[in-house]
């Protein structure tokens, strides 16, 4: 179970057909994470 | 994964260090959880990628792994019905193993 994001570096790897790149980063920054990198990808 | 997205990490982890990184997933089933899960902590299954061969053993977590740490308004906002629709024990299980493997490989 993930405790805590604060301080870290957050890669968010989003799904189109699932949740999104930029949903992950909002709510990685919200907890206090710092987004390094952020994607949606199409899983084929 | 994509392999731009692969690149990216495989640099991010050489500027910062694989322990600072944290990755999290936004995959709709447990497969592609698993294979995003797996490129990222094992290496690339389909050998395509910066990531083949390559045991980075990042942290990953599943985003629906976050509801506990993200403020509930947020959490509501942006990820809401998305949680409701998923198959969240199947994700959560897929990434945690792929997790337990990255442990015990370090």
């Amino acid at each position: 179970m993930l405790t805590d994001l604060k301080g870290r570096k957050v890669v968010a790897l989003g799904e189109r057909d699932g949740v999104s790149g930029p949903t992950i980063a909002a709510c990685v920054e919200a907890a206090g994470g710092e987004v390094a990198f952020v994607a949606t990808e199409c899983f084929v | 994964m994509d392999l731009r997205s692969q690149e990216t990490i495989l640099r991010l982890a050489e500027e910062h260090g694989p322990q600072s990184l944290v990755v999290i997933l936004g995959a709709p089933d447990p497969e592609s959880a698993e294979i995003a899960a797996e490129t990222v902590v094992l290496g690339d299954p389909a050998y395509a990628g910066a990531l083949a061969g390559v045991q980075l053993g990042l942290e990953v977590y599943h985003v629906l792994e976050l509801q506990e740490v993200t403020p509930a308004e947020v959490w509501e906002e942006h990820v809401g019905v998305m949680a409701d629709v998923l198959d969240a024990s199947g994700l959560t299980t897929a990434v945690a193993g792929i997790r337990e493997q990255g442990a015990a490989n370090s």
